[in-house]
């Protein structure tokens, strides 16, 4: 039996950087003009995307709390208040991510600027990480360009029995005879587009599928697309970002069709944030949001592929878990 | 019928993959921010030694093999078949020339050996990892040369071929290593 490690994970000199980049975080909002703010990190709402676990707690009164999975919706009433741009430092809480560039909790920059698209977002990432010494460069390619480089094809625009066939000869193994195009758009992108491109600079991939769209607005000039974006470093997701559904009715039906989609996964459905949807309802500005993992980030700026170089201390699954993680490579 | 959901995937792990039985080597998460998650997977086809990769939806289930490891005794090959017994409940088992495959080139009698069974049925030999042959050909060895570093090569008794150091002679008990194919050091008879 070893004995506990209760010593910080990262070298010191990491924690110095991690102190050093939420300064320049700061700086880069204050000089650019935007609120920081704090939202709660448990709510009596969770988030209903079935590809998300929360974790939720019982109080004494029987009711369940959630434990945020990203500040969005808080974000979004404060925007539909009047706030202006705002961003926000906080914990987010994951289940079930235990990798070497996952936690369960972990800490995300998540912003949001007024009458402002996903391009111009991506601009001001671009200028942020310019102001934080982010050592590679960025190109920006809409997803399906990506595609029709990497695997010859655009599966945004080719039928659903082409894109299975493709996952199938490279390998998926799915049960279903014919998957659903959610499912095989998923796979296109974790596992077969991601791991194609060079890890040697960041790419900022716009334009995603409108299945992919999650809460991004239609792209008005090609509706079979989203205005949704990722930045990402290899397989690594840094940040994800959206021009944002502002209908309330709209916002309603995508989130009843996520539990319509947990009912279908055996997952529980989770209640709505009746609150945000008020918000929506009393009118969101047109803005654009992101929301960056600053310990992704935190890794690329100091060179290192696991997670733990970064944090001061993990939840302590490590220590359990330290002969399954060895072999986990993702 | 058992499976294994994708959540207990590790290396190691026996599944059955197009009527093939195959062994984790790999096993790597595909989390995204958004969307679903997947499992790739690097599996070995316990019949034929390739190494595939698959990718498979984080939840899902699969097959398992019904794969067992013995350790047996290698009694005698008849020519067809090669004879081994489990020491423990004498029971005995054949397995033909392309299931023993390059083992056999190791193999004079009397070895312990590790059998893999797939629903009972021999899949695969492998050898003790150090074996000790007698050479039956090899040329005249270069006496005192034991500095140069040159190598020959030398027919052992089962009709394996292996490169020795020039100094050793015909008749000699070696050590091999089997998993290398390679000379370990002179040995005396056990």
């Amino acid at each position: 039996m070893n004995p506990l490690r209760w010593r910080p994970l990262a070298p010191w000199a990491h924690l110095r950087r991690r102190a050093r980049l939420l300064a320049e975080i700061r700086a880069h909002f204050a000089r650019t003009g935007a609120l920081e703010v704090e939202t709660p990190l448990l709510s009596l709402a969770g988030s209903t995307d079935p590809a998300l676990a929360s974790f939720t707690l019982r109080a004494a009164d029987g009711r369940h709390w959630w434990l945020q999975t990203s500040p969005e919706f808080a974000m979004k009433r404060l925007l539909a208040a009047g706030s202006g741009d705002i961003f926000q430092i906080c914990h987010a809480f994951r289940q079930e991510e235990q990798s070497r560039r996952h936690q369960s909790e972990f800490t995300l920059l998540e912003w949001y600027r007024v009458d402002l698209d996903h391009h111009g977002l991506m601009d001001d990432i671009a200028a942020l990480l310019s102001a934080v010494g982010f050592p590679l460069a960025v190109e920006r390619q809409t997803w399906s360009a990506l595609c029709l480089q990497h695997l010859g094809f655009d599966p945004a625009v080719a039928d659903t029995a082409s894109v299975a066939e493709f996952a199938r000869g490279q390998g998926a193994r799915f049960p279903e005879s014919l998957p659903d195009r959610t499912l095989l758009l998923d796979w296109v992108y974790g596992c077969a587009l991601l791991p194609r491109l060079p890890v040697d600079r960041a790419f900022f991939i716009h334009d995603f599928p409108r299945e992919q769209a999650a809460y991004a607005r239609a792209n008005p000039s090609a509706p079979w697309l989203a205005e949704r974006f990722e930045l990402v470093v290899g397989e690594t997701e840094l940040a994800n970002g959206f021009h944002e559904v502002t209908d309330a009715g709209e916002q309603r039906a995508r989130q009843l069709a996520e539990n319509a989609r947990r009912r279908v996964a055996g997952l529980p459905e989770v209640p709505l944030d009746e609150h945000f949807l008020a918000a929506l309802d009393a009118g969101l500005p047109s803005c654009a949001g992101v929301a960056l993992g600053v310990e992704r980030l935190l890794m690329v700026l100091l060179g290192v592929d696991d997670i733990h170089q970064v944090i001061a201390f993990d939840d302590g699954a490590f220590e359990d878990g330290a002969s399954d993680r060895a072999g986990s490579h993702d | 019928m058992a499976s294994y959901s994708t959540n207990q995937f590790k290396p190691g792990l026996k599944l059955m993959l197009d009527g093939d039985p195959c062994s984790i080597v790999e096993n790597e998460m595909v989390k995204p921010g958004k969307g679903q998650a997947f499992n790739r997977v690097k599996l070995r086809n316990l019949r034929s030694g390739r190494v595939v990769e698959r990718t498979f939806k984080s939840g899902d289930s699969v097959e398992a093999a019904d794969i067992v490891e013995v350790e047996m005794q290698f009694l005698y090959n008849d020519g067809e078949a090669w004879h081994f017994m489990n020491p423990e409940s004498f029971e005995q088992i054949q397995a033909g020339n392309s299931i023993v495959g390059d083992a056999g080139q190791w193999l004079k009698g009397q070895e312990m050996c590790s059998v893999m069974l797939w629903d009972g049925q021999p899949i695969g030999v492998t050898p003790p990892n150090f074996v000790i042959l007698k050479i039956t050909q090899t040329d005249p060895g270069i006496r005192g040369d034991t500095a140069t570093g040159g190598t020959k090569p030398a027919t052992m008794e089962t009709g394996a071929v292996v490169k020795v150091p020039l100094f050793i002679e015909e008749g000699s008990l070696l050590k091999i290593d089997t998993r290398t194919g390679e000379y370990v050091s002179r040995a005396k008879e056990e």
